[in-house]
């Protein structure tokens, strides 16, 4: 692969017990890249690797034009001289810190190359008034939280975030999801997100490199790598594609918003949008329903859109196959038996109406 | 204090001097060594960790006896102690110092091993993603999380220090100021069948041992009462 001086180029081969790693990653120097990919994919080996936690591991690293590591003449950056910020799966705030020494902690070791607006930061994330608690303290949403804002006030020019949801609950999961999907918008430095949760990943994720049992499977931006359907086996259920648009009418009788995307128009059930909002939303591929004639008029379908066949994927289980569908430029995935495919005759190229139960993404 | 003469106070004085330097003087070194011991990555940590661990199970008369040779006029480190013109060490304070600080030395390092084992690598790991180089990191994270070990380490030092006998006897000799601790002092009277200056000595270690441990016991944190 070409070696670029922005962005962190990432390759490494690693081999223990009957782990095996071998990946070539490129992290775009703007936006989040989710490493997603289930358990035992090596997705938080890579983590570990990019801090330089794990030296053991061979291979060469390097982030905007600075070798991190290159097992070829045995240079290697320690963690504490790359500058990135590391939040664990599990709260690992010090405990014989309070709140605002740990908070102080990285902050008073940043380079201290641009100011942080500590106060922003605190008041953004929800943790300007627990500075004096002990952590012990804590809900494991706040712990999170401040671990977030830890890592931030360290002044990073890498943000490494390792499924920081996983271990909360779904309340404190989703008020942290909005803070992170806030902060994604303001953020300037690259950031890696880890995760094995589809609607994360969708939610918050520019680039996506998807990762099986140490390979990686595929890689590029969101839409595009999730709309090729390559996702493991194992993930099927979770394939869709991601679509991003403005709303552009509601219905307020109805409760309904109108969002208007590249290849059409689509109406959503409405939370908090408003006309003029940017919004993601993600159509699973369980959720599209093909025929080859328009839907009847006693169908309860709200949308239906004119695409044609591009191609076919296997599924997890034998009887289904995903079909890959271009709507006016934009991809879709609808999961259909096989046994329909044959009686629909269809092909590349066959032009079919989906019905597609869309959901809004964000809060 | 009542009950005791002067003697039994130089000796009770002689003993807190020597209790207290060995304690001091294992802390500078036993910190490094169990640091070492508990994260280090060599496979020499196995035999230097058992060779630490010795004095626990040796009779206390065996490391005397072999100290008494090692450190006498014919014995390598006397020699070379004689060359430098420091004399030899058995039957001096300095040498009480040595052979105590070799017999107290697993009651320093093992809880300030298990302490820093304790804490795992995830805090240091934290530590160095905010930027804390590996000195940094063992001041602002493993000493004090390691906390309660240094206290266990300090009073079981010193308490241990206080109560040698054997070691004592072999290396030490019995002069009054010099090498003349309680035990021996206890020792002494029991020989000379006072009884009730031994009964006074005895009680006041037996005291002194039980509210060191009592205070050990209270100050360490709850949470890191595991072993």
């Amino acid at each position: 692969m070409i070696e670029v001086s922005s962005g962190l180029q990432v390759q490494l081969q690693y081999q223990r017990g009957d782990f095996a790693l071998d990946v070539d990653i490129y992290v775009p120097s703007r936006g989040i890249t989710a490493l997603f990919g289930p358990s035992g994919a090596g997705k938080t080996t890579c983590l570990r690797a990019i801090a330089g936690l794990d030296p053991d591991i061979e291979g060469r690293i390097t982030f905007a034009g600075d070798i991190w590591q290159d097992s070829s003449t045995r240079r290697i950056v320690p963690t504490h001289r790359r500058r990135i910020g590391y939040v664990f799966q599990e709260a690992s705030l010090f405990p014989h810190l309070s709140v605002s020494g740990n908070l102080g902690y990285g902050q008073r070791r940043a380079a201290g190359n641009k100011p942080v607006d500590r106060e922003a930061l605190l008041k953004q994330f929800g943790v300007d008034h627990l500075l004096a608690r002990k952590v012990d303290r804590l809900s494991g949403g706040e712990r999170q939280r401040v671990a977030i804002v830890r890592a931030l006030l360290s002044d990073p020019v890498l943000l490494l975030l390792d499924e920081p949801l996983s271990a909360l609950d779904a309340p404190a999961r989703s008020e942290l999801l909005g803070c992170l999907e806030q902060l994604h918008a303001e953020l300037g430095i690259p950031t890696i997100y880890v995760s094995h949760a589809i609607d994360e990943v969708a939610r918050l994720a520019d680039h996506l490199v998807v990762m099986e049992a140490g390979r990686v499977l595929s890689q590029g931006s969101l839409q595009a790598t999730l709309a090729s359907g390559e996702l493991p086996l194992a993930m099927s259920d979770q394939l869709g594609v991601v679509i991003e648009g403005q709303v552009i009418a509601q219905d307020p009788v109805d409760h309904l918003i109108e969002l208007a995307f590249e290849g059409g128009r689509l109406w959503l059930p409405q939370r908090a949008e408003r006309v003029g909002d940017r919004l993601r939303c993600r159509i699973g591929a369980r959720d599209v329903v093909l025929g080859t004639s328009p839907p009847a008029a006693g169908s309860s379908a709200l949308n239906v859109v004119q695409a044609v066949v591009v191609g076919i994927i296997d599924a997890a289980h034998p009887s289904q196959c995903i079909v890959r569908l271009d709507v006016h430029g934009t991809a879709l995935l609808a999961s259909i038996t096989r046994r329909s495919w044959r009686s629909l005759a269809l092909a590349p190229g066959s032009r079919v109406w989906a019905q597609v139960k869309a959901t809004a993404l964000g809060s | 204090m009542a009950g005791l003469s002067a003697e039994d106070w130089t000796a009770f004085a002689l003993t807190m001097r020597l209790a207290a330097t060995v304690t001091v003087l294992l802390l500078l070194l036993g910190t490094p060594l169990a640091w070492w011991l508990a994260r280090g990555r060599t496979a020499w940590r196995r035999p230097v960790s058992a060779l630490v661990t010795l004095p626990l199970v040796l009779p206390p008369t065996v490391l005397g006896f072999y100290l008494l040779l090692l450190l006498g006029p014919h014995g390598a480190v006397g020699r070379l102690t004689t060359a430098l013109g420091l004399g030899t060490l058995p039957f001096t304070f300095a040498g009480l110092v040595v052979a105590s600080m070799l017999y107290s030395l697993p009651f320093v390092v093992q809880p300030l091993q298990n302490a820093f084992e304790a804490i795992g690598q995830r805090p240091f790991d934290v530590a160095a993603s905010l930027g804390a180089g590996p000195l940094d990191r063992f001041f602002s994270v493993a000493l004090p999380l390691a906390w309660p070990g240094f206290l266990t380490a300090v009073v079981l030092g010193f308490a241990h220090t206080i109560g040698e006998f054997g070691v004592v006897l072999m290396i030490g000799g019995n002069i009054p100021g010099q090498t003349r601790v309680l035990s021996m002092r206890i020792y002494d009277h029991v020989e000379a069948g006072e009884y009730l200056q031994a009964h006074a000595l005895s009680l006041y270690l037996l005291a002194f041992s039980f509210a060191a441990l009592l205070a050990m016991h209270l100050l360490r944190p709850r949470s890191a009462d595991r072993p």
